[in-house]
């Protein structure tokens, strides 16, 4: 039986990205939808097929730390693309550059002057108890006053349609190849789409990522040398990095490649000696970026590492102590923190968001516990949450206590209604999953926001958990332009 | 190049060349097998001993028979050098080194990964072992062709060449040492010509040696005459003399590498300036012992030249 869309099931009450109501696809999504319809059964399963054999030999695969020694697990994929119209997108896009421009001005405040606080915008202690504070990096100027150069925003609609901030990654966020390996896996698998229907590329990103950060070198050379320095194989995201370089045509470094030279300049080990490097693109953490400074038992990073980026010798992208801003306290102040810096009225809302510190927003939430969602301040990855209605009466009671024993590092939302799109079920079902979108946004002396981004969806009937790490899957994000049709 | 991304990719190269040469030596050693005369006590134990893994196998089976030795050479993840375990260490470093070595390598390389888990029942079976290992020959020769068509002619391609040359030229040395330690114990009787004839025969096909050979040489096939060819023709790929050859042009792109220019130099004027016509006997596999040493030392000069990551002195490059 091929896919009859009058069958698809909507929830009630969530937004649908594809379909708007039983049998009529949106606007953008209506080429797909017919086409999809006119498979049959046998056809759709050999395209899922054929998706899973392209995983497979591209290797996709990311790491999940309990599996021991398999470090690789083919990212679960859906073969139906998310669709969003390109009007749409184009203001979001705006939003999300407005963001990370303020974001930065703010970062570049906190380790200078501290007028936000001065001027009582923000409480001082968010910034005195924040985990992600470094004073180790007062006083820097990195290039173009940016600290936050690569963020992958989390974005999620509610029913109302709208799209809403749901955090801000600044520090080493990851998915950006899945991004580009689903769109490369999607074109083997429905060309014919492709042929028909306007969807804007994604393929730029390495060259935009490679051309930012060429941008923050130190020497004026014509071809600096840009490394992307990786906590190696066993890392989660090693694929990924291994990816970017490639694309980029940087190398791909671990601490044990790099040492800092008496001049305090960054070197790689090379066949030919040593061989100085102008830009790291980091994805380790700051606490093991320099064990002179941090960790001291860190073997990942490299000793005399902030050193040299103190004295300018050397750019790290992100910059140490970006982070800050990743602080879901923080989060909540975003929409001041662009009306305070750029005077401008936010593009994108935030979610509702209580924060536990005050005595007034703390009191609603212990009393709403099996309706929010409770996050702590500062983890990424949907670790240590507590998710109200899907959570037992002891679980509640846990967190309760974590809560009242430290309030500045909890804040709650309320559940989301997070958008749903079709999702492949069985040999030609589909079935409304929920999912969010994790667009990048890239800024140097100017900003750059992907075409769409990753989006993450939650494999698992009814389940609202989209994280890699806690099994969830993704698919390709299309920007539909549907003035520019083609023949 | 990170020394690092040197050694990975040096060791990609080894190991690709050993699934092949594997592949091969197995595929027709059944030949080789039918055509002896029964009295001969030769069998498929021999391509354990030319591989040096007498003892890997032996605290693994108890019986050496073809089955087992088949099994052991492709499909055993403790045999450090069966196919399984070669393309695991070609996987792993061309998963590291993927941003210097051609993209399409990692998706060949991980389809021939998944062909031959997928497939290992085929090549320990007789029936299909040939389409099996014919098919694990022509991936890994699409690789190199891969390479061969699309690299720069940089530190990556040199290192790439590096491996490939040592790993071929030891594995020419041991398919000569086996072939003469059979000859030794060919009994002086009237089978004998014809089986020093089938032996020396069988070396050649398993190296792709045997057309080369005879143009070459333009002679039947006499086991001082393979030897000589083996060892110092200069225009064959898999002889030794030939694969030292293209180490030193490789060695001499690379920077630090006068050293190791002049050792290799010396290997090869030992090798290709050696004088014997008697038939191979014990004076040849001493000599064969004698050139794997030095090519094991080969290996060690060229990691302290480019691997080591604490290479002292740094000198810096600008």
């Amino acid at each position: 039986m091929s896919i009859n869309w009058k069958q698809y099931e909507l929830q009630e009450g969530f937004y649908d990205e594809l379909i708007s109501s039983p049998g009529n696809p949106r606007i953008p999504a209506r080429q797909l939808a017919s086409y999809l319809s006119s498979l049959t059964e046998d056809e759709i399963q050999s395209r899922k097929l054929a998706a899973e054999s392209t995983i497979k030999d591209m290797g996709v695969s990311f790491t999940v730390y309990s599996e021991g020694e398999n470090i690789d697990r083919a990212w679960p994929f859906d073969i139906v693309p998310r669709i969003i119209s390109a009007q749409q997108w184009e203001k979001t896009a705006a939003g999300l550059r407005q963001r990370l421009k303020a974001l930065n001005m703010f970062i570049d405040d906190l380790y200078h002057e501290q007028r936000i606080i001065k001027d009582g915008v923000i409480p001082e202690f968010v910034l005195k108890q924040s985990k992600n504070y470094r004073p180790e990096c007062e006083g820097v100027n990195p290039r173009f006053g940016v600290w936050a150069h690569i963020c992958g925003t989390d974005l999620v609609r509610d029913g109302d349609g709208q799209f809403y901030v749901l955090e801000d990654n600044l520090r080493v966020p990851s998915g950006v190849s899945y991004m580009l390996e689903n769109r490369s896996i999607m074109k083997r698998v429905l060309p014919e789409v492709f042929e028909k229907v306007s969807i804007a590329p994604v393929g730029d990103y390495p060259e935009a990522l490679f051309n930012m950060l060429a941008s923050l070198s130190p020497r004026q050379s014509a071809s600096p040398v840009v490394a992307v320095l990786t906590p190696g194989i066993f890392n989660s995201a090693y694929f990924e990095h291994a990816f970017l370089a490639q694309r980029m045509g940087a190398e791909l470094v671990e601490g044990s490649d790099l040492v800092v030279g008496k001049d305090d300049c960054v070197y790689m080990k090379t066949i030919s000696g040593l061989e100085r490097v102008d830009v790291i693109y980091r994805r380790i953490d700051d606490m093991f970026l320099d064990p002179e400074v941090f960790q001291p038992d860190s073997v990942l990073g490299v000793p005399g590492l902030m050193r040299a980026w103190r004295k300018g010798k050397v750019a790290l992208a992100n910059a140490p102590g970006a982070g800050v801003a990743d602080d879901k306290v923080v989060y909540a102040y975003v929409p001041d923190i662009i009306r305070y810096y750029l005077s401008e009225e936010p593009l994108i809302p935030n979610v509702e968001t209580y924060l536990c510190y005050d005595d007034e927003q703390r009191e609603y939430v212990l009393d709403n516990l099996d309706k929010l969602v409770v996050k702590p301040a500062n983890e990424s990855g949907g670790y240590g949450m507590l998710v109200g209605p899907h959570s037992t009466k002891k679980e509640r009671e846990h967190f309760a206590e974590l809560i009242t024993a430290n309030p500045r590092n909890y804040i709650a939302q309320p559940t989301l209604a997070l958008s749903t799109a079709p999702t492949l079920v069985g040999r030609s079902k589909v079935e409304p999953r929920h999912l969010d979108l994790r667009p990048f946004i890239l800024q140097g002396e100017s900003s750059y926001v992907t075409t769409g981004g990753l989006t993450r969806v939650a494999m698992k009937k009814g389940s609202l958990v989209v994280n890699s790490s806690q099994g969830g899957g993704s698919k390709d994000t299309w920007i539909v332009d549907t003035s520019a049709r083609k023949s | 190049m990170l020394s690092k991304v040197a050694e990975r990719i040096f060791w990609a190269a080894r190991y690709l060349e050993r699934v092949e040469s594997t592949a091969r030596m197995l595929s027709i050693y059944d030949t080789l097998l039918f055509d002896l005369p029964k009295q001969i006590n030769f069998g498929w134990y021999n391509l354990i001993v030319i591989n040096s893994l007498e003892q890997d196998f032996n605290e693994r089976y108890s019986v050496q028979d073809e089955r087992n030795v088949v099994k052991f050479l492709v499909g055993d993840d403790t045999n450090p050098s069966s196919i399984v375990t070669s393309l695991k260490a070609i996987r792993e470093n061309i998963r590291t080194t993927r941003d210097v070595i051609p993209a399409d390598t990692w998706e060949l390389v991980n389809e021939l990964s998944q062909y031959v888990e997928g497939n290992i029942q085929q090549g320990i079976n007789r029936r299909d072992r040939h389409e099996f290992l014919g098919n694990i020959i022509s991936a890994c020769q699409q690789i190199i062709g891969l390479w061969q068509v699309n690299m720069a002619r940089d530190s990556a391609w040199e290192m790439l060449k590096l491996g490939q040359n040592l790993e071929r030229a030891d594995m020419t040395t041991r398919n000569l040492d086996a072939a003469t330690a059979a000859i030794m114990q060919i009994e002086d009787d009237d089978f004998a010509v014809n089986s020093e004839q089938i032996i020396w025969g069988n070396v050649l096909r398993s190296l792709s040696a045997d057309q080369p050979y005879r143009r070459a040489m333009r002679s039947s096939v006499k086991g001082w005459l393979v030897c000589t060819f083996l060892l110092s023709d200069a225009r064959f790929p898999r002889s030794v003399g030939f694969c030292l050859d293209r180490m030193i042009e490789a060695a001499k792109s690379l920077p630090r590498s006068e050293k190791i220019i002049a050792d290799i130099r010396a290997l090869h004027k030992t090798v290709t300036e050696r004088d014997d016509d008697s038939p191979p006997g014990a004076d040849m596999r001493d000599a064969l012992n004698e050139l794997q040493i030095s090519l094991q030392y080969l290996h060690f000069t060229l990691s302290r030249t480019w691997f080591l990551s604490d290479q002292e002195p740094l000198a810096v490059a600008q």
